[in-house]
C-alpha cells in the first residue's frame, strides 16, 4: 500500500478551481448553518451524530493513515472528554463550550505520559499498548465510585436548566464548528511542512530521521493533537447523549467505527473519511437494529477491502478519474510542486 | 489474609497467561505480526469445545483432540488465505485485518451464544486439587496447564534448535528473502507458525474454560494479558514470557486480594511499570526466537 502510493504519485490530477472549491465550501457551510431554520430537531440531532463520527474518523486517519500510528485505544480520549465535560459543567460550574475545551486538554495531558511509554513499543505492540491505556482509564473511572459513580456512570445536569431548544441549538452549533474545524485542520496540517514530515515518517521512519525529520517530536505532536481533538469530540458526544457510563464511553467500538469508516472510505485521504462516514451513517439509519449483524458486515467489508482495495472507495475514484477535492499530495517536478501544495 | 494462597493462585492463573503470551510471541518472532484477534480466537476455542461437549457428550479434556487440530487448520487458513496476501505492505494492513476479524468473532459469538457467560463442565476435575507441602492446595487443571506451558516452551526450543523445519523458521524470521533463495517457502512457514500459535492458545482456552466462566466479549482482555506477559518477560524470550505470565497472574491475584476492583488494574500497572523502568522486559534476550 505504501509502496503503491509512491509509485502512483499523481502526475497531474484534476482539482477543483479556486472558485469551484470556494463555491462547494460555501454551499456545505451554508447548508449546515441554515439547517436549524429549515430542519427539525430530529435532523439536527442526526447531523450532530454524523459530524461527530466524521471528526473522529478524520482524527484517526491523521494518526494512522498519515502518520502510521495505528491506535486502537482512541476510546480512551472519548471517555476522558465525556467525563471531563460533566465534571467541568456540573462540579465546577463552567460554561459548556469551556467544558469541551477542557475535555480536549485533559485528554492531551493524560496522553503525554501515556505517549512516553507507548512510543517505546513498535508496530503492533504499540497498538495493543494504546488499548491497555484505554483499559486502565476505564478501570480507574469504574473504581471511582464516589466522585464519578463507578460503573453506574453520571448524567450531565448543567444543561437541565436550559430550554430544550437552546441546548439542541448549542449542541448543533458546536458540532458544526468541530466537524468542519477538524476537516480544515487536517487539510491545512497536511499541506504544511509538518504534513510532509508526517507522510515521510509513515512511509519510512528511518529514512525520514536520516533526512533530518525530528520523528519523535512530530509523532508526539500528532498523538497529542489527536488525543486533544478526540477528547473534544468525546465531550461533544456526551453533551448530545447526556448520560455516560465507563463501559460505553471507553468501549473499543468507538475505535472500530473510526477504523471501518476510514478503511472503507479511503485511508490516507481527507475525502475518504467523509465518504466512509456518509456510508456508515446511511447504513446505521437503515438498519433499524444496529447491532451485531451490522458490525459483522462492516468488519467483513473492511477486511475484504484491506485485501483487495486497500486504497478504499475514494482511492478507487481518485485513480479512475484522476481527481481530488482536498489536494495534499506532493508531486515531483520542477516548479510545479510549489504551485500545488507548498 | 492468606498471602501464600493468594500468590499460589496467582502463579497458577499466570500459567494460562504465559500460554497466551507464547502464542502471541511465536508469530511475532517469525513474522513480526501482532494478531489483534488473538484473544478472540482463545475464546473461540472454548466455545468450540462447548459445542462439541453439547453435541457429542465428550468430556472437556477429550475435546482437545478435536479442537487443537481444528484451531491449527484455522490458523493455517487465516494466514495463507488472508494475511499472506498483505505481506510486505508494512505493519498496518495485517493489524487492521486482524482487528476486523476480532470484531467479527466477538459479534458472531454474541449472536450465536448470547452475552451469557459459559463454563465447560469439567465434573470432578473442576475442583480436583492436590495438597502441596501441607500449606496450600493446588488445582489439578492449572497444574496440567502449567505442565503444558513448560512442555510447549521446551518443545518449541527443541524444534527451533534441532529440526530442519525449525531451522527454516529461524531463517525466515531472520531474513525471509534470503531464506526463499535457499528454497524455503516462507508463506508455508508463516502458515505453520499461525497454526501452531492457535493450537497452543486452544489448549489454554479450553483449560481456563473449565476453571472459570467465559463470554463473547472476553477476547480483548485475553489479548491484553498475552501482550502483558510478553512485555513483562521481554520480547523474544519464551522463558521470559512464562515468567512474565506468572508475574502478571500474581499481580492480579494480589491486587484483587487488596481490593476486588483492582484485579485487572494491578496487572496493567505492573506491565506499565516494567515498560517504564525496563522497556526491554525483565528477562529480555536480543534474539527473537
Amino acid at each position: 500500500m505504501i509502496k503503491a502510493r509512491v509509485a502512483e504519485a499523481p502526475a497531474g490530477w484534476k482539482q477543483l478551481s479556486v472558485i469551484r472549491f470556494t463555491a462547494l465550501g460555501a454551499l456545505v457551510i451554508g447548508a449546515l448553518v441554515s439547517l436549524p431554520f429549515w430542519g427539525g430537531p430530529g435532523v439536527m440531532r442526526m447531523m450532530v451524530e454524523f459530524l461527530t463520527l466524521l471528526a473522529l474518523a478524520q482524527l484517526w486517519n491523521l494518526l494512522a493513515g498519515y502518520t502510521g500510528l495505528v491506535s486502537i485505544g482512541q476510546q480512551a480520549w472519548i471517555g476522558i472528554g465525556g467525563y471531563a465535560l460533566i465534571v467541568a459543567a456540573d462540579d465546577l460550574g463552567l460554561p459548556i463550550p469551556l467544558g469541551l475545551v477542557l475535555g480536549g486538554v485533559t485528554a492531551a495531558l493524560l496522553a503525554l505520559p501515556a505517549a512516553g511509554l507507548l512510543f517505546r513499543l513498535r508496530g503492533g505492540y504499540f497498538s495493543v499498548g494504546t488499548w491497555v491505556v484505554a483499559e486502565i482509564l476505564r478501570l480507574l473511572v469504574t473504581n471511582s465510585t464516589d466522585w464519578l459513580r463507578g460503573g453506574l456512570g453520571r448524567t450531565l445536569a448543567a444543561t437541565g436548566a436550559m430550554a430544550r431548544e437552546t441546548r439542541e441549538l448549542l449542541t448543533y452549533a458546536l458540532a458544526v464548528v468541530i466537524g468542519l474545524g477538524v476537516v480544515a485542520l487536517v487539510h491545512l496540517l497536511m499541506r504544511s511542512r509538518t504534513g510532509l514530515a508526517l507522510t515521510a515518517i509513515r512511509d519510512s521512519e528511518t529514512a525520514a530521521a536520516n533526512l533530518g525529520v525530528e520523528t519523535q517530536r512530530i509523532k508526539l505532536f500528532v498523538y497529542l493533537l489527536c488525543a486533544f481533538g478526540t477528547g473534544v469530540v468525546g465531550a461533544l458526544i456526551y453533551l448530545n447523549l447526556l448520560r455516560i457510563t465507563p463501559d460505553a464511553a471507553f468501549s473499543v467500538q468507538w475505535t472500530a467505527f473510526m477504523i471501518f469508516i476510514v478503511i472503507i472510505g479511503g485511508i490516507g485521504t481527507i475525502e475518504g473519511p467523509i465518504i466512509g462516514a456518509i456510508l456508515f451513517f446511511i447504513l446505521r439509519q437503515f438498519l433499524a437494529d444496529f447491532g451485531e449483524w451490522s458490525l459483522i458486515l462492516l468488519g467483513a467489508v473492511a477486511v475484504v477491502m484491506m485485501i483487495f482495495a486497500p486504497e478504499g472507495i475514494w482511492g478507487i475514484i481518485r485513480r479512475r478519474w484522476q481527481f481530488e477535492i482536498f489536494p495534499v499530495h506532493r508531486r515531483i517536478g520542477a516548479g510545479s510542486d510549489n504551485a500545488h501544495a507548498a | 489474609m492468606d498471602w501464600v494462597g493468594t500468590i499460589v493462585q496467582g502463579l497458577l492463573l499466570g500459567g494460562f497467561y504465559a500460554l497466551y503470551g507464547i502464542g502471541l510471541s511465536l508469530i511475532f518472532g517469525v513474522m513480526r505480526l501482532v494478531n489483534l484477534a488473538h484473544g478472540d480466537l482463545i475464546v473461540c476455542a472454548a466455545y468450540l469445545s462447548l459445542v462439541l461437549i453439547e453435541v457429542s457428550g465428550l468430556p472437556p479434556l477429550l475435546t482437545l483432540a478435536i479442537v487443537i487440530p481444528v484451531m491449527f487448520g484455522l490458523g493455517v487458513l487465516l494466514q495463507r488465505g488472508v494475511l499472506n496476501r498483505v505481506l510486505g505492505l508494512g505493519p498496518m494492513p495485517p493489524l487492521l485485518i486482524t482487528f476486523g476479524i476480532s470484531i467479527i468473532i466477538q459479534n458472531g459469538l454474541l449472536l450465536a451464544f448470547t452475552a451469557d457467560t459459559q463454563r465447560l463442565p469439567a465434573g470432578s476435575l473442576e475442583t480436583a486439587s492436590v495438597p502441596v507441602g501441607g500449606w496450600a492446595t493446588v488445582g489439578v487443571l492449572p497444574l496440567l496447564n502449567m505442565a503444558i506451558a513448560i512442555l510447549a516452551i521446551i518443545g518449541l526450543q527443541q524444534f527451533m534448535g534441532r529440526t530442519d523445519l525449525g531451522r527454516a523458521f529461524r531463517a525466515t524470521s531472520d531474513d525471509p528473502t534470503t531464506a526463499e533463495l535457499m528454497g524455503i517457502d516462507s508463506k508455508r512457514i508463516y502458515g505453520l507458525a499461525m497454526g501452531a500459535s492457535l493450537a497452543l492458545i486452544a489448549v489454554a482456552g479450553i483449560l481456563l474454560g473449565m476453571r472459570t466462566t467465559f463470554g463473547p466479549s472476553d477476547g480483548p482482555a485475553r489479548l491484553i494479558y498475552a501482550f502483558e506477559a510478553v512485555i513483562i518477560g521481554g520480547l523474544g524470550s519464551l522463558w521470559g514470557t512464562l515468567a512474565g505470565g506468572l508475574l502478571l497472574g500474581v499481580a492480579q491475584s494480589v491486587g484483587a486480594a487488596l481490593n476486588p476492583g483492582w484485579f485487572q488494574l494491578a496487572g496493567h500497572i505492573l506491565a506499565l511499570l516494567v515498560l517504564a523502568i525496563r522497556p526491554t522486559g525483565l528477562f529480555a534476550r536480543t534474539r527473537d526466537l
